[in-house]
């Protein structure tokens, strides 16, 4: 026997941090919202290192994403110290820019082309001998050969900006079910809510679907309404400075011809990342993933042998069709998304928040989110 | 003209083999894979899940591209054996790309481990593509042992460098009774050409592409190159002279 729980304007399945800060934006607008996850913030948004690169990973074919990436890397400091403030709580976040260091020929060959890349969008990047690179940082092997300075570049801890999301979502009241949502309820080829695991059904105005990897799993989609995410594991190790050695600059680098980057935190902690491998929804930490995570970092940082190994995870990223996030709405009518951020998730957290509280209340996206209406696909 | 290549029975259209690995997304990878026109794509086994929605092997069913699965991250023949066994139980393919690599930075095929796969593989059932250096008396006991096809590397995989010893190319082509794919090393449109006019059957690329500023251009391009090349070969060039030859005649020229 299903029970009926009153419904509210909106109800997001997933709370990651993708549907906490969906819930949060739209609930500051006045929206009723019910989130839906039996164990939020524990996957992607548990495992990342919050980078907000959206200079430093610049991808060919994916220009228009880096209006995106620089759009919500811009409106971070404000998106912060409002949460900060509505919560008491802090983020960790970081914006003193990046450092991107290249191990030998080939790999600095890698960075110049990437700044020409850079500049031909209008970026801002400067390119840095080895020897300015162990300047600005230290602990730096000397054979590192060069490097860029994205200044604007920064990161953030998304353990603790979930956690006060989540703080933020109950201050605008917001309510959070910790069940899994099974099935999507359609009525009259509208979105009408979702059933529980547990059997109870939510039903509200619209439902935003912000499962990451798991948003094609839902049950009662019809055909061809979201376009297909698929997962992309990451492993990646959490690792603690002693006094001493501190590592000061957030660090990306690539070592022949393979990326990695290690975040430094105000408390010692430093995360190395990420492996990307295409096997489903594996999340088996492997020894040869941390192997190769380890040999690159030590390659740029020989003394990161030093540290103590605090954790090690694997998590998912969300990845669409064309690594691009699908906001708003979707064919079917009740129906949007918050889905498919891949690598992104954290950085284009503030950008989300916005587009979908704006598309919510007015029904139309924001200017800058257009591109990336899920209907592209279609 | 009905110039088609054929593999151990199976004829293809296009002699563009495509590899997947370094591409920036599915959507990218789906519009080069259409763009270069292949209708035989390799995948790393070890690097993919079959089962998996929206993953690069359902990108290759949508496109109807036979899958060539290969070994790549194998390094003795022991593991490379194991790999195409599970590939073809997950694929059902009898094919495979051979894929047994001496070391990480070069990424130079071990001859001995993959001679000794490709044998144990050959008597087990499979059709061998073996990926090899450009040693043409490899490429003759591989060829020996039961290989459909040799794959002679122009240089080392992902360097861009081109064909660094046409030579020897030439010399697998001469004496080669199966189809000769030239694999790894191409790095732009002339270097895909020249590996046909030289009298490979067809070319295998991956990074060129996948890595391009803009892939699908590339894999047309590609496909153009590969095709260019073909015909030059067919059409038979001229031989090389040290000294010019008009092409208009002038005997006859009355004055």
């Amino acid at each position: 026997m299903s029970s009926e729980v009153p419904g509210p304007d909106v109800v997001i399945v997933g709370a990651g941090v993708i549907g906490l800060v969906t819930a949060w934006r739209a609930g500051l607008r006045g929206l009723s919202v019910t989130l839906v996850d039996p164990e939020p913030a524990a996957h992607a948004s548990h495992v990342a290192a919050g980078m907000l690169t959206p200079v430093s990973e610049l991808t060919y074919g994916e220009e228009p994403l880096l209006r995106l990436g620089l759009a919500s890397r811009d409106r971070y400091p404000e998106f912060v110290s409002e949460l900060e403030d509505v919560t008491g709580m802090t983020t960790g976040y970081r914006a003193d820019g990046i450092l991107q260091v290249a191990f030998d020929r080939d790999d600095l060959g890698f960075l110049e082309d990437l700044r020409r890349f850079q500049e031909s969008l209008g970026v801002r990047t400067e390119a840095l001998t080895g020897r300015e690179c162990r300047r600005l940082e230290p602990l730096l092997a000397p054979s590192v050969r060069g490097g860029l300075l994205a200044p604007d570049d920064g990161s953030i801890d998304p353990r603790r900006l979930t956690a006060a999301l989540l703080a933020a979502v109950g201050r605008v009241g917001g309510e959070l079910v910790r069940e899994r949502a099974t099935e999507l309820l359609v009525e009259r080829d509208t979105a009408v809510g979702v059933r529980l695991a547990n059997g109870d059904e939510v039903r509200a105005a619209t439902v935003v679907l912000a499962a990451g990897p798991w948003v094609c799993g839902l049950g009662g989609l019809p055909p061809g309404v979201v376009p297909q995410v698929r997962p992309v594991k990451g492993q990646v190790l959490r690792l603690r400075a002693r006094s001493g050695l501190r590592l000061r600059w957030c660090t990306r680098g690539v070592v022949r011809g393979s990326s990695v980057y290690l975040v430094p935190r105000a408390d010692g902690e430093i995360v190395l990342g990420a492996t990307q491998e295409e096997l489903g929804f594996d999340t088996t930490v492997t020894a040869g993933g941390l192997w190769e995570l380890l040999r690159d970092a030590r390659e740029l940082l020989p003394g990161i042998t030093e540290l103590e190994f605090t954790e090690v995870n694997a998590g998912l990223r969300p990845g669409s069709p064309d690594n691009a996030p699908m906001l708003g709405p979707t064919a079917l009518p009740g129906l949007q998304l918050a889905a498919g951020h891949f690598r992104h998730g954290i950085l284009l957290t503030p950008v989300t928040g916005d587009a979908l509280a704006e598309t919510l209340t007015t029904g139309v996206l924001p200017d800058v989110a257009k591109p990336f209406t899920p209907e592209r696909f279609s | 003209m009905d110039d088609v290549l054929s593999i151990a029975g199976e004829t293809f259209g296009s002699r563009l083999i495509m590899g997947t690995g370094g591409a920036p997304s599915m959507r990218a990878l789906e519009e080069a894979l259409t763009a270069s026109g292949t209708e035989l794509t390799t995948v790393a086994m070890r690097r993919v899940d079959p089962s998996a929605q929206g993953s690069l092997l359902d990108v290759l069913r949508t496109c109807g591209i036979k899958v060539l699965p290969n070994t790549a991250g194998c390094f003795t023949a022991g593991e490379a054996v194991l790999t195409a066994k599970l590939a073809r139980e997950a694929l059902q393919t009898n094919w495979v790309k051979l894929e047994v690599i001496a070391d990480e930075r070069t990424l130079l095929p071990d001859p001995i481990e993959l001679l000794d796969a490709a044998e144990q593989l050959v008597d087990a059932g499979f059709t061998v593509l073996p990926y090899t250096s450009d040693d043409p008396v490899l490429a003759r006991r591989l060829e020996q042992v039961g290989c459909a096809a040799v794959m002679p590397l122009g240089s080392p995989i992902g360097s861009g460098l081109g064909i660094r010893n046409p030579h020897n190319i030439e010399l697998i082509v001469e004496q080669a009774t199966v189809p000769v794919v030239l694999d790894a090393g191409i790095g732009t449109a002339s270097d895909a050409a020249l590996a046909m006019e030289l009298g490979c059957d067809a070319v295998l690329l991956a990074t060129a592409v996948t890595r391009a500023q803009s892939p699908a251009l590339m894999a047309a391009a590609m496909r153009h190159a590969v095709e260019a090349g073909r015909l030059a070969r067919l059409a038979g060039r001229i031989p090389k002279r040290r000294y010019a030859q008009a092409s208009s005649p002038w005997e006859g020229i009355s004055g």
